[in-house]
C-alpha cells in the first residue's frame, strides 16, 4: 500500500464521482418511463433502480479491464491522464443534466479520454477506425432499432389490445412496465459500475499499487457498486423530466413496448456483440413509441436538442479532457489546479440547478409547453405518422437552450 | 476499417423479432384477464382466457428469466 500515492488516491476519488455522475445521469434510462406513466411512485422507482443497480455490480466477475475498447492507445498510460479524461466526462455529464438532456456517459468517458489522450500523446495514441465502428456507427444505429422495435411493438399493442381495458389491464401494464425497467436497471449496473472498476483498477495497475491482471479488489467493487447506486437514488430528475414527458407523452401500453425494446436492445446488443449504448436506445425507444400510437406525438424541439446534445458530448468532453491533461502535465500544482477547478465547477452547475429545483415533486409536470403548432397539429388531426414528422420539424424553431448547452463547455477549456 | 454488418444486422433482426413478439405475447396474456373482467361482470367465467392469459405470461416470465441470464452469464 506504500504505492499509493496522492493522484492515484485523486484518480480514484474521481472515478467514484464519475460513477455517481453516470448513476443519477442514466436514472432515467430505466425508470423514466415507469415514473411518466405512474407505474411506479417517483421515489420507490429510483430506489428500485438503485437497489438493482448496486446488484448488477456484485453480479459481474469480469473485469472490464479495457475502458477505452481500444479506442486509444493504453500501453503507458499514466494516471493523469485518466483524471484529465475523468474531468472532462464528469463536467459533461452535470452540463447536460444541468440542461436535462439525456447524453451517453460512455461517450463522455471515451470523449475525455480520447481528448487527455491527444494532449499527452498526440493524435497517433488515438485509433481512429475503432472510433467509427465503435462509437459512431453505434450511437447512430441504437436509436434506429430500439425506436423502430418500439414502434411497431406499440402498434401492435394497439391494436390487439382494443379489447384490453379496465382494471386488469392496466395492472398488467404497470407490472410489465416495471419488470422492464427492473432489467434495464440490472444490466446497466452491470455495464456502468464495471467501467468504473475498470478504471480504478486500471489507475491502480498503472500507479503499481495492484499488480496487472489482477482482479478489482473488494473495496473497488463495493465503492463503484455503492456510488452508482446512490447516484441513482439521488436522481437525475431533470433527465427523467425530459425523457418522461419532454418527449412525447406515453400511456401504459407505449411505456411498456418502449421499455421492453430498450431492455431487448441493450441485452441483444451487449450479447452479440456490438454493444449499443443505454441512453441512445431508450431515447429512441421512447420516441418510437411515441410515434406508433394514433395522434401520438413526438416534440421533435426536444428530439433535436437531444441530437444536438449528442453529437457534442465527444468533442467537448475531448476539449475539457485535452485542457485538463495539458495543464496536469504542468506538475503536481497543475493537477491540483484542475482538481479545485473540478470542484469549483460542479458546485457551481449545482448552484445554477438551485434556481430552478427538479425533484420527485414536480418530476412529471410538462418541461416546457408543446408549441402551439404541435397542440394545433395533434388536435386537428391524429396525424399519419410519417408527415407529422415533415410538419413538426418545420414548424418548432430550436430553443434557446441548444445554444446553452455548448456555451458552458467552453470555458473550462478557455480557462486552462 | 471493418464494420461488423453481421453483429449489427443480428441486433437489429433479434431486437425487433423480440421485443415484437414479447409485446404481442403480454398483450394476449393482458386481453386474457380483461376478458374475465368482463366475464366476471357478467357473472360468467371464462376460464379458456385465463388459461391462455397464464400461459403468456409464463412466457414472458421466461424471458425475462433468460434475460437476467443473459445479465449474468456475460460476467
Amino acid at each position: 500500500m506504500e504505492n499509493f500515492s496522492l493522484i492515484l488516491a485523486i484518480v480514484v476519488v474521481t472515478a467514484l464521482a464519475f460513477d455517481f455522475t453516470n448513476g443519477f445521469h442514466d436514472t432515467a434510462n430505466a425508470m423514466a418511463t415507469t415514473i411518466s406513466t405512474g407505474a411506479l411512485k417517483p421515489k420507490v422507482a429510483v430506489a428500485m433502480s438503485a437497489v438493482l443497480n448496486l446488484a448488477g455490480a456484485f453480479l459481474s466477475v469480469e473485469v472490464a479491464n479495457t475502458i477505452s475498447k481500444g479506442l486509444v492507445d493504453e500501453t503507458g498510460i499514466r494516471p493523469e491522464v485518466i483524471f484529465a479524461a475523468l474531468v472532462g466526462a464528469i463536467l459533461w455529464n452535470l452540463l447536460t443534466w444541468l440542461v436535462g438532456l439525456p447524453s451517453s456517459s460512455s461517450h463522455a468517458l471515451m470523449g475525455g479520454l480520447i481528448g487527455a489522450t491527444i494532449a499527452s500523446a498526440g493524435m497517433g495514441a488515438v485509433h481512429g477506425d475503432v472510433l467509427v465502428t465503435k462509437v459512431l456507427i453505434p450511437a447512430l444505429a441504437a436509436p434506429v432499432v430500439a425506436g423502430l422495435a418500439a414502434l411497431l411493438a406499440t402498434r401492435l399493442s394497439y391494436t390487439l389490445g382494443k379489447k384490453a381495458d379496465g382494471k386488469a389491464a392496466e395492472k398488467g401494464y404497470r407490472a410489465g412496465q416495471i419488470a422492464s425497467a427492473g432489467l434495464v436497471s440490472l444490466a446497466h449496473g452491470t455495464n456502468d459500475a464495471q467501467k468504473t472498476m475498470g478504471i480504478i483498477t486500471l489507475a491502480l495497475v498503472a500507479g503499481g499499487a495492484v499488480s496487472p491482471d489482477s482482479d478489482p479488489p473488494t473495496w473497488v467493487i463495493l465503492s463503484a457498486g455503492l456510488a452508482i447506486a446512490l447516484g441513482t437514488y439521488l436522481g437525475g430528475w431533470r433527465i427523467i423530466r425530459t425523457m418522461g414527458k419532454g418527449l412525447t407523452e406515453l400511456q401504459p401500453q407505449q411505456g411498456f413496448a418502449a421499455q421492453t425494446s430498450a431492455a431487448t436492445v441493450i441485452l441483444a446488443s451487449s450479447h452479440l456483440g456490438f454493444s449499443l449504448s443505454t441512453t441512445h436506445s431508450v431515447s429512441g425507444s421512447v420516441m418510437g413509441a411515441g410515434l406508433g400510437r394514433k395522434g401520438g406525438v413526438v416534440r421533435w424541439s426536444t428530439a433535436t436538442r437531444m441530437l444536438v446534445a449528442w453529437c457534442l458530448t465527444l468533442p467537448a468532453a475531448a476539449l475539457v479532457g485535452a485542457g485538463a491533461e495539458s495543464v496536469t502535465d504542468l506538475g503536481d500544482w497543475g493537477t491540483a489546479v484542475v482538481a479545485v477547478f473540478l470542484v469549483a465547477a460542479s458546485a457551481a452547475i449545482w448552484k445554477i440547478s438551485r434556481r430552478e429545483v427538479v425533484d420527485a415533486s414536480n418530476v412529471n409536470e410538462s418541461e416546457e409547453p408543446a408549441g402551439v403548432v404541435t397542440t394545433a397539429i395533434a388536435a386537428v388531426t391524429p396525424p399519419p405518422t410519417g408527415t407529422v414528422t415533415e410538419g413538426l420539424t418545420a414548424t418548432i424553431p430550436a430553443p434557446a437552450s441548444v445554444t446553452a448547452a455548448p456555451d458552458p463547455a467552453t470555458p473550462p477549456a478557455a480557462a486552462v | 476499417m471493418k464494420i461488423d454488418w453481421a453483429a449489427l444486422g443480428s441486433v437489429f433482426g433479434v431486437s425487433l423479432a423480440v421485443t415484437v413478439g414479447l409485446v404481442a405475447l403480454f398483450t394476449l396474456g393482458i386481453m386474457g384477464l380483461s376478458r374475465r373482467e368482463r366475464a366476471v361482470a357478467q357473472g360468467n367465467s371464462a376460464s379458456l382466457a385465463v388459461a391462455g392469459a397464464y400461459v403468456a405470461f409464463a412466457g414472458c416470465v421466461a424471458a425475462v428469466a433468460y434475460g437476467i441470464h443473459l445479465v449474468v452469464a456475460k460476467a
